[in-house]
């Protein structure tokens, strides 16, 4: 069945429509890859998602409940759904430790010693165990998108969004991030991540979508997307991204 | 990771280090210098003045000082006193008028004009109009439960300094970046909750220095409850005043004020500090 099910989504920004009716659907244990060109609307789908802007027209349905719906209380569905953003956005006055279990603790009403051993345990995880104490401002952009991640899965999330979650990071740093994001996908965790990153997309998606004009214009298997795109804007955009060598 | 902790430093960094030790000493010696001379200049110029001995025998009379030190002591308790309870109550109204400006929706319209009108209002207000509105013209009102001038007095300095205050909290909520509140709506945090544990505590840290200010300034005006009878420090300098034809009690209670305010500044001075080393990322 499908986790995540957006119908004709409508998005405008005081004029500007970003989102023109777009469909898309995640499976179960899924990664969706969205790309497209900068402004194609890939942020703006995940916030829509995460319920963190008000849509103009369409559903969305998590696991067959329609989250879009009026009177669904969207703290309650975020509960449900991690978010990881670009630029980290740790909270800069509370430590590792506490970024991490703040929503557990104040969302999900954990104790503190519960919510630190899980904390301590998915950090022991990713090799940053040693840098729970530790403030963001002391970490590396690499460590601290990691920390974000943590966090994220600190609620136990059904799906996990993530938004250019390496294009802030210097390039030897881009790694550890996305070892991360492999693991993940191993685990099992359902995810949709926008990125400009074309290898890691063919690396690790499911499914690749291609954002423009506020749809999807194609979509499939990254041998197929990547391999022989059917639209000619698709076979544009990429020629322009083979011509900039990033793929 | 084989970056050791113990380390021979090398000849150059000796030099260097010898060199920022020996400019170090020169600089305080130098400073001491100058302070002194430009210290013996000054007294020069105000001792020699032609009225220097009328005017020391009029405002640094020590045995004046002496007789008046304990009246303007007990009107300096009242001062600390008030200041104590008018800064905590100035500092909670204006924390909650500054979140209850930042109420998003039609419901909360009518709360956040007031809230408006209010730091309006009361920022435009000279503190002396509030202060004889409350102390003389509510007890004119004659209601029952009326309660005692002082309170209505501190309440005056609070509703004034809360205008003030109110608006460095909203400058400090402004300040916190949007995408702080994604992040922490993202959790699945409320609302209030993200004021409380993320927004809240950012902003409150970044604006603590003009916070401090103003309490440092609201102490210097808590005094002016004396107008409407109570008795402060300045109040009991004049009093003595009054009574001796001279102004050495006036001297004795500027010295208490400085005295009190001194360790506020102190803390204002050393919090500014981190806030700037913070903001520079050290
Ligand atoms: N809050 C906003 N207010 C006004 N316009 C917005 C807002 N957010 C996004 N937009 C506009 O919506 C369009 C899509 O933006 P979005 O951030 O979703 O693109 P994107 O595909 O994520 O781009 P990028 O690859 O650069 O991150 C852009 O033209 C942008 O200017
Ligand atoms: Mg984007």
């Amino acid at each position: 069945m499908a986790l995540l099910r957006c119908r004709g989504l409508r998005k405008e920004f005081g004029g500007q429509v970003v989102l023109d009716g777009l469909d898309l659907t995640v499976a179960e244990h899924q990664v969706v890859a969205l790309i497209g060109a900068s402004g194609s609307g890939k942020s703006t789908l995940l916030r829509c998602v995460n319920l963190l802007e008000e849509l103009h027209d369409g559903t969305i349905e998590l696991d067959g409940e329609e989250i879009s719906a009026p009177g669904v209380d969207p703290d309650k569905v975020r509960r449900r759904i991690g978010m990881v953003f670009q630029s980290y956005n740790l909270f800069p006055h509370l430590s590792v430790l506490d970024n991490i279990t703040l929503a557990p603790r104040r969302v999900h009403r954990r104790s503190r010693t519960e919510a630190e051993a899980r904390a301590r345990e998915l950090l022991d995880r990713v090799g940053l165990g040693a840098k729970a104490n530790a403030y963001p401002d002391r970490l590396s952009g690499g460590q601290q998108q990691r920390v974000a991640i943590v966090r994220a899965l600190a609620n136990s999330p059904r799906l996990l969004l993530l938004d250019e979650v390496t294009s802030a990071l210097d390039p030897e740093l881009v790694g550890e991030v996305l070892t991360m994001i492999r693991d993940l996908k191993a685990d099992g965790m359902t995810m949709v991540l926008a990125t400009h990153e074309m290898g890691f997309a063919r690396d690790v998606a499911d499914q690749v979508c291609f954002l423009d004009g506020g749809r999807v214009v194609e979509h499939g298997p990254p041998e197929q997307l990547f391999g022989e795109p059917t639209q000619p804007r698709t076979r544009q955009f990429l020629a322009r991204i083979i011509e900039a060598g990033r793929l | 990771m084989s970056a050791t902790l113990h380390h021979e430093p090398s000849p150059a960094q000796r030099a260097r280090a010898a060199h920022r030790r020996r400019q170090t000493v020169l600089s305080v010696l130098i400073a001491a210098a100058s302070t002194a001379a430009v210290g013996t200049l000054l007294a020069i110029a105000v001792t020699g003045a032609p009225g220097w001995n009328r005017v020391r025998e009029s405002f640094l009379d020590p045995e004046i000082a002496r007789d008046a030190l304990p009246r303007v002591l007990t009107g300096l308790w009242l001062n600390v006193r008030l200041l104590v309870c008018c800064a905590i109550g100035a500092l909670l109204l204006g924390l909650l008028i500054a979140v209850l400006r930042t109420l998003r929706g039609p419901v909360f319209f009518p709360i956040r004009a007031l809230a408006a009108g209010y730091t309006y209002t009361f920022r435009g207000l000279p503190l002396i109009i509030v202060l004889y509105v409350l102390t003389l013209g509510v007890p004119g009102l004659r209601l029952q439960g009326m309660p005692p001038v002082l309170v209505l007095g501190g309440l005056a300095l609070v509703l004034t300094y809360g205008g003030y205050l109110a608006e460095v909290f909203r400058a400090g909520i402004e300040s916190v970046h949007p995408s702080q509140l994604a992040a922490a709506r993202s959790l699945g945090l409320t609302y209030r909750q993200t004021m409380r544990h993320v927004v809240l505590p950012q902003a409150v840290r970044r604006v603590a220095p003009p916070l401090l200010n103003d309490v440092v300034a609201l102490q210097k005006d808590v005094g002016l409850v004396s107008l409407a009878g109570p008795i402060d420090a300045v109040r009991a300098a004049q009093i003595a005043t009054a009574q001796t034809f001279n102004y050495t009690p006036y001297i004795v209670a500027g010295v208490l004020f400085v005295l009190l305010a001194i360790p506020l500044i102190a803390v204002t001075d050393q919090v500014t500090l981190r806030a700037a080393r913070r903001q520079s990322g050290g």
